[in-house]
């Protein structure tokens, strides 16, 4: 093994011997020093993980959120310097020790995360709507901002991210019996928030993304009639980046 | 080969820049004439984080300083993230662009912290192939900072500041010498922290950084000081950083506060401190 390979390996496993050849500067054993660079290392992606997962972090409980980063950054560490896309693996790692919500509300924190460093735009001027004829509207393309991150759960993840972040704790939640619920996460102006859908709405949000028109992207709603709120949702958070008549 | 062509950053007092002091930063610099961010934290496509560092790069001049390089690793660097930075630069044209004499990836994983290497000769060749890697990327000279060290290797034949002053001499980069690593280098190794500055190739040296430490012991009682960047910087660090003035004259001085960020009128103190410590040499 060589001297780096013997230096990192003991970064990541405790059990890992100190690798030789490191002294104190007066020729003793430097074990202690070394463990400062150990702490370092799991210390400071523990805490990217914390950043990165907030309301994880609250629902879990820091004790039991900083078991399960640590076990996560030791067996999968970053694979990049970016660590703003730090721990895209995190909630399926989660999924398999952690309570059923939390690997979900773990996507939550990701796709709010990916949506704040998204790429800007200006929101589309949406006054040509108000004055299009119906088959004008229905042939519309509406383009979302590249903010846009869709996600569904089996679980009231909204409710779930509001109890944790009031700190309050997450009540013993069970998954829903029902459709899973459809989330949109829209950036206004710097920072992303979750929005509820109606059922179908992200297939809707999906089918504007590939360039349908919102005629199409409309087909895909369970209730005609929340057509009118979610295209309300989208304007007022101003999360289109084009609109072509 | 680059030229030194001194720093285009001003000799002055600069902060490292926290998102939480933007608004404060703007209205009100105080005795701060440039920032300097970490390069890392701003390569997402958009949003408030690149918009705040292009409102600054308006305001001020900006330092970009690396920490995933890894120019002290032993593979190849990750082209990736090399182009990564050097995008950030083309968009940002920042005053100066430094990075660390340190390793921080082995193999395909990051392991973020600033990891020692062994002085040798084969180190060193690698070190400069490195850094003129970089620097043909970027285009530009860039700064190499001396680490803060907990330990050393038996295998080094090369005394620190004679280590930088040879990368100097293949490469042309400039240096960036951290003051209170010097200070916690020669405390948990046993040097004489007057006499590594007075070694160190201070013709080179185009920044200064300043930052706070924490105090503790290893396991035979001898002090091992923390580079926390933490808290204030300690008293004899300002009286290194004296020696150093004394010598090289007015220069670019940050001060580092990355843990427990402070409000804004405590960062903005330690700066004016930085401040009054340039006027005595000006």
């Amino acid at each position: 093994m060589s001297a780096a390979a013997a230096f990192r390996a003991g970064l990541l496993d405790p059990a890992a011997p100190v690798p030789p050849g490191l002294t104190d500067g007066a020729g003793r054993h430097a074990a202690r020093r070394y463990a400062v660079y150990r702490n370092n290392v799991t210390a400071s992606l523990v805490e990217a993980l914390r950043a990165g997962f907030p309301s994880v972090r609250a629902g879990l409980g820091p004790r039991a959120f900083d078991a399960h980063a640590l076990a996560f950054a030791r067996a999968h560490p970053p694979r990049s310097p970016v660590l703003a896309r730090y721990g895209d693996g995190f909630p399926s790692w989660l999924a398999t020790c952690a309570p059923g919500w939390a690997g979900d509300l773990a996507r939550l924190d990701l796709a709010l995360r990916e949506s704040y460093h998204a790429a800007d735009h200006v929101a589309a001027d949406a006054s040509v709507l108000a004055t299009a004829d119906g088959p004008t509207l229905m042939g519309a393309r509406l383009t979302p901002a590249p903010s846009l991150r869709l996600l569904t759960s089996r679980w009231s993840l909204l409710a779930l991210r509001d109890a944790a972040l009031g700190g309050g704790g997450v009540p013993m939640a069970a998954a829903e019996d029902g459709p899973p619920a459809e989330i949109a996460v829209l950036r206004h102006g710097w920072d992303p928030e979750p929005h509820l859908l109606p059922e179908g709405g992200a297939a809707t949000l999906a089918a504007l993304r590939a360039g349908r028109s919102l005629g199409e992207a409309a087909t895909w709603l369970r209730d005609p009639d929340a057509f009118g709120d979610l295209l309300s949702t989208l304007l007022s958070a101003g999360a289109l980046a084009a609109i072509e008549l | 080969m680059f030229d030194w062509n001194g720093s285009e950053l001003p000799a002055a007092p600069g902060v490292g820049f926290k998102a939480r002091h933007f608004e404060a930063l703007m209205a009100d610099p105080g005795a701060v004439r440039w920032v300097e961010v970490h390069a890392e934290n701003y390569m997402g496509a958009g949003g408030r984080p690149r918009a705040q560092l292009a409102a600054l790069a308006e305001r001020m001049p900006v330092s970009v300083h690396g920490v995933g390089l890894s120019i002290g690793g032993s593979g190849a660097l990750d082209a990736r993230h090399l182009a990564r930075v050097a995008r950030l630069c083309a968009e940002l044209g920042p005053a100066s662009f430094s990075e660390h004499l340190a390793w921080s990836t082995h193999e395909t994983e990051f392991l973020n912290d600033l990891l020692p290497l062994p002085y040798t000769e084969a180190t060193l060749a690698r070190v400069c192939a490195h850094v003129d890697a970089v620097q043909d990327a970027l285009g530009r000279r860039m700064l190499l900072e001396n680490p803060s060290s907990y330990l050393a290797f038996t295998e080094s034949t090369w005394s620190e500041p004679d280590f930088l002053a040879e990368i100097v001499r293949r490469t042309g980069c400039g240096l960036l010498l951290d003051v209170n690593n010097v200070f916690v280098s020669a405390v948990n190794l046993g040097f004489s922290p007057e006499a590594y500055v007075d070694a160190f190739p201070l013709g080179a040296v185009g920044e200064i950084h300043l930052g706070g430490h924490d105090a503790d012991r290893d396991e035979h009682g001898a002090p091992l000081l923390i580079d926390s960047h933490g808290r204030e910087v300690a008293d004899p660090v300002w009286a290194l950083l004296d020696r150093v003035l004394a010598r090289t004259g007015p220069a670019p001085v940050l001060i580092e506060w990355d843990t427990g960020v402070p409000d804004w009128p405590v960062l903005a103190a330690e700066a004016a401190r930085a401040g009054a410590a340039l006027e005595r040499v000006a």
